[in-house]
């Protein structure tokens, strides 16, 4: 089944802000194995320059994830999760989110394409702080795949 | 952690090779990496879901294998905020036997450019059971950290 080309242009920012805690940086720092002083330790933070805690480079994932659940969730696009994969993901650092971070966040859908039987849905995320400054922009082109031949 | 940083960025030249990382993941790493994500995808953790969606058995998050392409980076710098920004294509899955064994990622990578104000490109390759599961997988690297003052 086709997507709903009219979703291009769509916004859907999330209802409830998100606050950055120390213990789950750390907890998803340790699920990546990443044993950084700068994810862990608030002093090492402070001593590197930043306010606390910074999180690693795919933390906002959290968010992306938690952004885009009603997009993909809504029975009008005609998306089968079960059939979706991840075609690409970047990242554009504004600045590290940072334990004590108030985030909000806004999906974006920038496209949508049907190629080779299988669509492509093109959403990006812009995470901004509290006082409404841009902290990561993130892009992710997710594929759903065609019936089976 | 300290051993594997590149000793001044401002020595690094195109060509370079960053300290190279192995990884090996288990189901457990991919449970754990589940509930620090909130990515419950049950393609991660149930054979059964994965089957149905097409596939041999459960595979890794992509997001997974990102989170180590991104740390064989930082490992490399040792300040993560001098990251800019990092893109990579999911062009092959991790599969992950249920066993002691899992699924071996090798992770290597190498300064492609080098801009005349310091900045640095580095390409970054992913492998598993002998194949690239990523493609075009680049981490683009400020001089120094630009975002230091931030507390006020």
């Amino acid at each position: 089944m086709a997507l709903d080309a009219s979703f291009v242009g769509r916004r859907y920012p999330a209802a409830a802000g998100y606050q950055v805690g120390r213990e789950k940086i750390r907890e998803f720092a340790e699920a990546i194995g990443d044993d950084n002083a700068l994810y862990r330790d608030p002093d090492a933070a402070r001593a590197a320059g930043y306010a606390d805690l910074i999180a690693p480079p795919t933390f906002a994932m959290i968010l992306f994830l938690r952004a885009q659940e009603e997009l993909i969730n809504d029975p009008k696009l005609g998306l089968d999760y079960r059939r979706m994969v991840h075609g690409s993901q970047s990242f554009t650092y504004h600045r590290p989110i940072t334990a004590g971070d108030e985030l909000s966040v806004t999906l974006h859908v920038d496209g949508i394409r049907t190629m080779g039987g299988n669509d492509m849905l093109t959403v990006r995320c812009e995470v901004t702080d509290s006082a409404g400054d841009p902290v990561t922009t993130a892009r992710a082109m997710l594929v759903v795949r065609g019936p089976d031949q | 952690m300290s051993q594997h940083r590149c000793a001044e960025v401002g020595a690094v030249a195109e060509g370079d090779e960053l300290a190279p990382l192995q990884v090996r993941l288990t189901r457990a790493d991919l449970v754990r990496y589940a509930g620090a994500s909130g990515d419950f995808n049950p393609i991660h953790w149930s054979d059964r879901a994965a089957r149905a969606a097409g596939l041999p058995e459960v595979i890794a998050h992509g997001m997974l294998t990102m989170a180590l392409a991104t740390r064989l980076v930082t490992t490399w710098i040792g300040d993560p905020g001098a990251l800019m920004d990092c893109a990579v294509r999911f062009t092959r899955p991790v599969v992950v036997p249920d066993d002691t064994d899992g699924a071996l990622i090798e992770l290597s990578g190498k300064v492609t450019k080098r801009r005349d104000d310091g900045t640095l490109v580095v390409a970054i390759t992913a492998r598993a059971a002998g194949q690239t599961v990523l493609g075009n997988a680049t981490a683009t690297i400020a001089p120094s950290p630009p975002h230091k003052d931030i507390s006020g």
